[in-house]
């Protein structure tokens, strides 16, 4: 069953049309992530799903019922603010239960849910306390416990985890992903941060200008993004997206990096059938900067593709040095091992894995192959 | 390495304080003075001058024995027409500016920000101008020259202000609060009583102890609207400098004065620290 449908849906504040008709189909028990740069209009998608805002045109189905008359209250829903929106004069005992106060669960039931939530989270010694005398960490969880007591169909997160810093939030990152494998709730996360994404959603929906400009699984959307914006917007470093021509010979297509110039690049592309209209004409190809390596890696059993290449500049980074280089005169960045750094202002080959290059279609950006 | 104590600018510093306090503590301390001098003192040598004798009776009779409009009764009922009116009015304002300013700053609305706008507005207008529509819906509400018609006054007039204050209070609340909270099921009273009210004494301060001083200290509508036994203080004070005697009773004169400062004198020392608090306390993080 889905455990959320969204039709059509749009939203406009005067002339600034911010959602453009989108359509979500989110089974029960998946993880979603809404990732796309600031403006792109997740989270007002999201507080529409909330019904803490209201479209201008389209509907929200929640577990089969159309809400879009329905109050937040009523919506079965329970959300995680970024802020985490904890009652401040209240204990965190009163924070959790202050929503089951409000539906007039029975006093006995509320306790027994406010135990179950707090052993889950481990905020049980808090639970006398104000939030004012939490950190960080301990909000998050305490945000998340009045969520998870109101044991709902859909949890929405706002970017929960923003204003924590870089250490906090790889744990809590883990943290909300094992509760999420746990309890097999069907969550709805927004973010701006493509790591977070990639590492907890079972499908992403990448958003950008107001449209969802992908909707799948982390590996498909890492793998074959489904335009250039995509491309460039998930994965650090992005993919490289470099102008090329496509050529075919006996053999298949070649894409050329930097035609007719005297340090142009040939690649052979593999199966690459959809390919086929847009030979003889330009493309973007784009290529992953851990598939572009130190001259010795071994990528295929294929013969391997090593090209001499200008390096620019070098990024140790302590587990991989990133190496700026130039490919047919275009600016590419290589992910290498740490161990070796080439010298700028030299050329030093690199091996490239031929199987995972992107095509794109330079007019409408879209994916090719 | 110290500093110098008697810097020659420190000097002046402190010279020009001390003068403009003495400018500003005269008059009070004249008042003071006199509320303790007999009046035949202050017949005999001046307005201004020490107590040759410590006449605390003046006091008592000011409180309980002087007569104002042909009854004798001091300014005990005066008084207590004041806190009837004052104390109803400051609550009254106080709790309707926080709701109002809950709802414009923290439930937007079509037309909130003009609706903000034209309740502010009344901070603006003179109190004169205000008279003449007070004396038609007084008269039409039956309320002239009754307690309650000054209640309603100062609680309508004193909305301007409370509403000034907790709207731009509550705008330093995060919505994120109450967007939560309507998750959670509240509406729109419980999230003021059970979130927002929890969140508020810094600035219920401020407006308890604005209204309370004003409401009390306010004299032109006592003395429009009121007359004989319904005056506020204020008003009465006066009707008891106009009172027609033999001699004038300065002593008795101000030791009522003093009596009717009293109460605001009082507000200050208790909630000062709390109003400066207040009136400088930001958001609620």
């Amino acid at each position: 069953m889905a455990a959320l449908s969204i039709r059509a849906l749009s939203k406009r504040y005067a002339n600034l049309e911010v959602l453009k008709g989108i359509d979500l189909d989110i089974e029960s028990g998946e993880f979603t992530v809404l990732v796309g740069p600031s403006g792109c209009g997740k989270s007002t998608l999201l507080n529409i799903i909330a019904g803490l805002d209201l479209p201008s045109s389209g509907t929200v189905e929640i577990g089969g019922r159309v809400v879009n008359d329905i109050p937040p209250k009523d919506r079965d829903i329970a959300m995680v603010f970024q802020s985490y929106a904890l009652y401040p004069s209240m204990t965190v005992r009163q924070n959790i239960t202050f929503g089951m106060e409000c539906r007039h669960v029975a006093k006995a039931e509320q306790e027994k849910a406010l135990a179950n939530v707090a052993r889950l989270l481990q905020i049980e010694p808090l639970l006398g306390r104000k939030p004012s005398q939490l950190s960080g960490g301990q909000r998050q969880r305490v945000a998340m416990g009045r969520a998870l007591v109101r044991d709902p169909l859909l949890f929405l997160f706002d970017e929960p985890l923003s204003n924590l810093d870089a250490k906090l939030r790889v744990e809590m990152r883990m943290e909300i992903k094992r509760l999420h494998q746990r309890i097999g709730a069907t969550i709805v996360y927004v973010t701006h941060d493509q790591i977070e994404a990639m590492t907890m959603a079972t499908r992403i929906a990448v958003m950008h200008r107001g449209v969802v400009q992908q909707f799948a699984d982390p590996d498909t959307v890492y793998r074959y993004p489904a335009n250039l914006f995509v491309a460039r917007f998930m994965g650090s470093p992005p993919m490289n997206t470099m102008p090329a021509r496509l050529e075919a010979d006996a053999s298949g297509p070649v894409v050329v990096i930097g035609a007719g110039r005297p340090d142009e690049v040939r690649l052979r592309l593999g199966q690459y059938d959809a390919a086929a209209p847009f030979v003889g004409r330009d493309v973007v190809v784009g290529i992953r900067p851990e598939c572009i390596a130190e001259g010795s890696r071994v990528f295929s059993a294929d013969p391997p593709v090593v090209v001499n290449a200008p390096v620019e500049m070098v990024e140790p980074t302590g587990a991989e040095t990133i190496v700026l280089l130039r490919l047919g005169g275009e600016p590419a960045l290589a992910r290498i091992t740490p161990d070796i750094r080439p010298t700028p202002g030299a050329a030093a080959p690199f091996a490239l894995d031929t199987r995972r290059i992107c095509l794109f279609d330079p007019e409408t950006e879209r994916l090719i192959a | 390495m110290r500093e110098r104590t008697f810097a020659p600018g420190r000097i002046l510093i402190y010279l020009v304080v001390s003068l403009v306090a003495a400018a500003w503590l005269a008059p009070l301390a004249v008042v003071v003075l006199n509320s303790l001098r007999s009046n035949e003192e202050i017949a005999q040598a001046s307005m201004i001058g020490w107590p040759k004798q410590w006449a605390w009776s003046n006091y008592a009779t000011a409180w309980s024995g002087f007569c104002v409009a042909e009854t004798c009764a001091g300014i005990r009922p005066y008084m207590l027409n004041s806190a009837l009116v004052t104390i109803p009015a400051t609550i009254f304002s106080t709790l309707l500016g926080a709701v109002a300013g809950y709802a414009i700053s923290l439930w937007r609305f079509r037309g909130d920000s003009w609706i903000y706008g034209i309740v502010t507005l009344g901070l603006f207008l003179p109190q004169q101008m205000r008279l003449l529509p007070w004396t038609i819906v007084l008269r039409d509400t039956g309320l002239m020259n009754t307690l309650t018609g000054l209640v309603v006054i100062h609680t309508i007039q004193g909305l301007s202000f409370t509403v000034l204050f907790c709207r731009n209070y509550y705008t330093a609340i995060p919505p994120d609060l109450i967007r939560a909270a309507r998750i959670d099921g509240a509406g729109f009273f419980r999230i003021f009583w059970r979130i927002i009210l929890p969140l508020s004494p810094p600035i219920l301060v401020v407006t308890v102890i604005w209204q309370f001083t004003h409401i009390w200290n306010e004299f032109l509508y006592g003395v429009t609207f009121t007359t004989g036994q319904q005056q506020p203080v204020t008003a009465a004070l006066i009707a008891l400098s106009a009172a027609v005697a033999d001699i004038p009773q300065h002593g008795v004169q101000s030791a009522a004065v003093m009596i009717a400062a009293l109460p605001t004198l009082l507000i200050y020392l208790i909630g000062g620290k709390y109003f400066v608090r207040g009136l400088t306390a930001g958001a609620v993080k």
